[in-house]
Formats: C-alpha cells, sequence, structure tokens
C-alpha cells in the first residue's frame, strides 16, 4: 500500500482521472504521490500521455481509444478505477529515488525585489533578518505547474508567510523569487503574477533548448543562497 | 516549396494534436482548438489526421502559394476567395502557383483549418509542433505568423494539373459535418467539487444560458450568466486540470479551459466538457451563448468513439475519392 492516509480516486474529465490523498500540503503524502509518480512513469499504463503530480494528488491524461482497447466492455473509466487501485495497493517498484539537493542562489537587492522592504516591515523584522529566514530552510518541490517550470516549493518559516496580493502585478520578470502564502517559487518566464516578490536569480529555469528543459523537477530539495547585485549581474560570465 | 504570409491575421499559428508527456513541468499541450476540423482538413488532401495544420482566427491571414498545391479549408467560413473568386471550405483544392488565398466576412465559426498536402514545415519541440507562445518553441519559431513570414512544406504532391480559366479546382467532393458537431447543448460530466453547489446552483447549471464574454481566447472560455454558489467556502488545494474542465471562480462565474490551459488549477472543478463537444465549443466566439447538460462518464466515451467512427469513416471516404481521382 503506497498511501499511509486515505485517499480517493474520481473522474476528473472523460480523458482524465484523479487519485487525491489527504486534504493538506504535507511533505509525507507529497512524497507518496512522487512515488507513484515514479512508479507509474516506470511502468506505464498502456494509452497514458501525462501524470501530472501536484501536493496531495495524481492525474492521468489518457488516450480514451487506446485505453479502450485494453477495458473490453468496461468503461476506460472502469478499467483505470480497478487498475489504478490494484497499483495502489501493489505498487510494481517501490522508486524510493533520493531527493536531489539543489542551491539557487538569489539576488534581494532591493532594486530588484520590489515586495522585500515591505514584507520586512509587515513581519516588523529587518530585510537581512528576512533574507536569513528564507535562505534558512531547505524547500520541497511539491509540484510544478501555472507556468512552464514554475516549482511551488514549501513551506516557509512561519515569519515570512504572506498572502498574495490582491491585485496582481500585470507583469513580473522572469527569474523574481517570490513568496506566495506558505509557498515560495520563481517566475521562469515574464508573466502576470500575484505573489510577494522578494529577490531574483540569475539561473534559467526553463530553457526549452535543453533536452530536459526544467532546472527543478518534483520532489527536489531546494535551498536559496543570497548573492550580491553584481555577481547577479555576472552570473555564468567567469 | 512554400506559402507566405501577405498579411497576417489575429492569430495564425501551426499546431497539431498537441504536446503530451510534459505536463508534470508545467508545459501546457496546446494543439488545434478544434480537433474534429484539423482531421477533416488532413483529411480532405490526403494527410495523417494529426499532421500539422494551420490555425486561423478572425480576421485571417492573407496567403500567397509559391508553387501549386493540393489544400483544403475546414472549421470556421470565413468567406474564402482565391484571386478575388469564391472558394468554398470542407472541399480538396488544386490552387495553381501565384494564386492569393484571403477571407472576407466571418459567416460560422472562430477558427479556420488550413490543410497543404505533406504538411508544413514545423519546428518540433518536445514530440509536437504546436506553438507555445509562452516560451516561444514548436510550429513557426514558436510564434504566430507575421507578415512576410514564408512556411517551407514537407513533401507535397507534383500535379501536372492543367488549370482552365480558373487559378484553382476545386475538387467535387465535400466533408459531411453536420453529424460531428453538436447543435443543442454542451455536454459535462460532474466535476469533483460539484456537489458542493447550493441546490437551487446545481438546478441554475444546468438550466441558465450561458454567453461566452470577450476576455476568452485558446487559454480558456469565460462565461458570463447568473452567478452560482457553493455551500462551504472550500479553501483548495491545487490539482491538475485539463482541457474542457469548468473551474468555478470566486465571483460566482464559470471558466472552461481550453487548448493552451495551464496544467494545474486551484478553483473549484464543477465539471469537464465532454472531448466530443469541445470542437464545437471551440467554434463558438464571444457573445455567442449556449446550455450546459450534464451526462455520465459512460456516455461521454460512447459519444467520443461515435465521433472517432464518423471521422475515421470519412477519412477512409476522402482517401479513396482522392486515390481514384489522381488515377484517372
Amino acid at each position: 500500500m503506497l498511501f499511509s492516509s486515505p485517499y480517493r480516486i474520481y473522474s476528473s474529465g472523460d480523458h482524465s482521472i484523479t487519485i487525491e490523498a489527504g486534504n493538506q500540503i504535507d511533505t509525507k503524502i507529497n512524497q507518496e504521490i512522487i512515488s507513484l509518480f515514479h512508479d507509474l512513469s516506470a511502468n506505464r499504463i498502456k494509452g497514458v500521455k501525462d501524470i501530472i503530480p501536484a501536493f496531495q494528488s495524481l492525474t492521468l491524461i489518457y488516450d480514451i481509444t487506446i485505453c479502450k482497447k485494453e477495458a473490453g466492455n468496461q468503461s476506460v473509466f472502469t478499467f483505470l478505477l480497478a487498475l489504478l487501485e490494484h497499483r495502489i495497493k501493489h505498487p510494481i517498484a517501490i522508486v524510493k529515488t533520493a531527493s536531489r539537493r539543489i542551491n539557487i542562489p538569489v539576488c534581494y537587492d532591493s532594486s530588484i525585489a520590489p515586495d522585500i522592504a515591505l514584507l520586512a516591515e509587515l513581519h516588523t523584522i529587518s530585510i537581512e533578518e528576512l533574507i536569513e529566514i528564507h535562505t534558512g530552510k531547505e524547500y520541497r518541490v511539491y509540484m510544478i505547474g501555472f507556468l512552464p517550470g514554475f516549482a511551488y516549493m514549501g513551506t516557509v518559516d512561519q515569519r515570512i508567510v504572506t498572502a498574495r496580493k490582491s491585485v496582481p502585478r500585470t507583469f513580473v520578470p522572469a527569474g523574481s523569487v517570490g513568496i506566495g502564502g506558505e509557498q515560495t517559487g520563481i517566475y521562469p518566464f515574464g508573466s502576470a503574477g500575484g505573489w510577494q516578490l522578494i529577490g531574483r536569480t540569475p539561473i534559467t529555469m526553463f530553457d526549452p533548448k535543453n533536452e530536459i528543459p526544467c532546472y527543478l523537477q518534483p520532489g527536489d530539495e531546494v535551498r536559496f543562497f543570497s548573492i550580491t547585485l553584481s555577481e547577479y549581474k555576472n552570473w555564468g560570465q567567469s | 516549396m512554400s506559402i507566405r504570409i501577405n498579411k497576417s491575421g489575429l492569430l495564425d499559428t501551426l499546431q497539431d494534436e498537441g504536446r503530451y508527456g510534459y505536463q508534470h513541468l508545467g508545459v501546457n499541450p496546446g494543439g488545434a482548438m478544434d480537433r474534429i476540423a484539423m482531421h477533416i482538413a488532413n483529411a480532405l488532401v490526403g494527410n495523417p489526421p494529426n499532421e500539422t495544420v494551420l490555425e486561423m482566427h478572425f480576421p485571417a491571414a492573407e496567403i500567397l502559394f509559391e508553387q501549386t498545391l493540393l489544400i483544403a479549408l475546414a472549421g470556421a467560413d470565413f468567406s474564402s476567395t482565391i484571386n478575388g473568386k469564391e472558394l468554398p471550405i470542407l472541399h480538396p483544392v488544386l490552387i495553381s502557383k501565384g494564386s492569393i488565398l484571403a477571407f472576407g466576412k466571418r459567416k460560422y465559426g472562430a477558427r479556420v483549418y488550413l490543410s497543404v498536402q505533406g504538411g508544413f514545415t514545423a519546428d518540433t519541440w518536445l514530440n509536437s509542433t504546436s506553438t507555445n507562445t509562452k516560451v516561444n518553441a514548436g510550429g513557426f519559431h514558436g510564434r504566430a505568423l507575421q507578415k512576410n513570414d514564408q512556411l517551407l512544406l514537407n513533401n507535397p504532391g507534383a500535379f501536372s494539373f492543367v488549370f482552365t480559366d480558373h487559378a484553382f479546382e476545386v475538387l467535387p467532393w465535400k466533408a459531411k459535418t453536420a453529424e460531428l458537431y453538436t447543435t443543442n447543448s454542451i455536454r459535462f460530466i460532474a466535476g469533483a467539487e460539484f456537489g458542493n453547489l447550493h441546490n437551487q446552483s446545481i438546478v441554475v447549471m444546468k438550466t441558465q444560458v450561458y454567453t461566452i464574454s470577450r476576455d476568452s481566447d485558446r487559454m480558456g472560455y469565460r462565461l458570463q450568466a447568473g452567478p452560482l454558489t457553493t455551500l462551504s467556502h472550500q479553501e483548495m488545494i491545487s490539482t491538475a486540470v485539463t482541457r474542457g474542465t469548468i473551474q468555478l471562480l470566486p465571483n460566482g462565474q464559470l471558466i472552461i479551459l481550453m487548448a493552451d490551459h495551464q496544467t494545474t488549477g486551484g478553483y473549484p472543478r464543477m465539471g469537464h466538457v465532454i472531448t466530443a463537444d469541445l470542437p464545437t465549443l471551440a467554434q463558438m466566439q464571444a457573445g455567442e451563448t449556449f446550455q450546459l447538460q450534464e451526462i455520465n462518464p459512460e456516455q461521454s466515451e460512447d459519444l467520443f468513439f461515435e465521433q472517432e467512427m464518423n471521422l475515421q469513416q470519412l477519412q477512409n471516404a476522402c482517401n479513396f475519392r482522392l486515390q481514384e481521382y489522381l488515377k484517372a
């Protein structure tokens, strides 16, 4: 049995099925979800086109026609429901992939961190303390979504938990590091966005020219380290 | 071996069936909004169903053909013309070198698909030629077509056709599409949070008329109607979402996710438009109205298989007619 907490499986469209475990964001549940993700990726169900892990859920997108050939007289949904129940109870391979540890440089200079002073004031701490708190913890990549390569990481220290902006910015530059509630994340592309921006990384988080275009993967452990503005500007040039 | 964009349209992009296998990295699938029109356009010129096509919104591009070609248009009818003469959609058409395809008034539909025999030469990114304008990859340099862009073609057949007084020849068979699209309502299956709606809102959701709002695009269709309310305010944890997912926004309005949807979302999922009805929805545009009808997942699958069978028959008939024609 893969899950230590109650789970349910439901249809999320006529070409999509979702497994949801528990009802909170929790490291253990997320690890179980990622285990199932690895098992289903390594031992694929015929016709499944995408396997998408989220905080406490996993969704399979499938080709209805291909799955029907396996399903026979049953509906594809009924067939996959039973198959997934079986795969959860009897995983083919519980893949205990050690999480990758990744260090990411962040420049917290106010000139490219538009919300950092505001957040420090809001939480009655100094900017230096805020940087120390943000860099002082390892964050888990719970899932990737919203934009190609946008990693939802958490959870941040209670002292810097901050609600998203009530009115999102129409443009957030690529590389911006933000806090949204208990989560922290990096915008891989320029986009609209509502997270509180406390820094910027010189790392390219998503590069379509790479075979694996995404810098981070679900399940990674990430730690940020502070760099100066000039280090930020000259990153990768030395 | 090419076509050239004389004048760009509102949004003209190369698309195939979409980019699957990378949604766990946040890469959305994209692909043709109207998969039926893509299939038909390809079938008419003898291509495989998922060959790359040019998807055009209204107003659509003006295109110069730099060689003689077999083409077809399917989906929306924007009053297409060749050198000013009316060109019907849903037929295979031989176009002579130097001809210009242009569009006039929008008669119906929101997206027209152009296929060329052999397909367009497109950038493949992560196993798909669909244009991803966010990442700027796939299709034609990852972007919408612009004036003077030259699109190369894969392997068009060589035609020694002698054109008479026209610059084009409409081949005498037409794809019948009536059975492939729905006319009455858009059908959906219940989503995970559907049961969280007030009883009254459940009735309202399935009986009221929805108007497609102006800020609707390839990412999603925002609907305007009476607001729906839920029993409790449920703090949602984001999950994957998919094409057709109907989300309830905080203001009580619904949004239906379309081809360029984000891979994850945190709004309550009221339902999922069935795959068989997505092409119909994709051909509706701002201001048009429809109703939502609930069916069960089994019915949804059956409707899909029926549609696929009809498409397969159409494909077979097109191939047969084309082969007979080319032999003669």
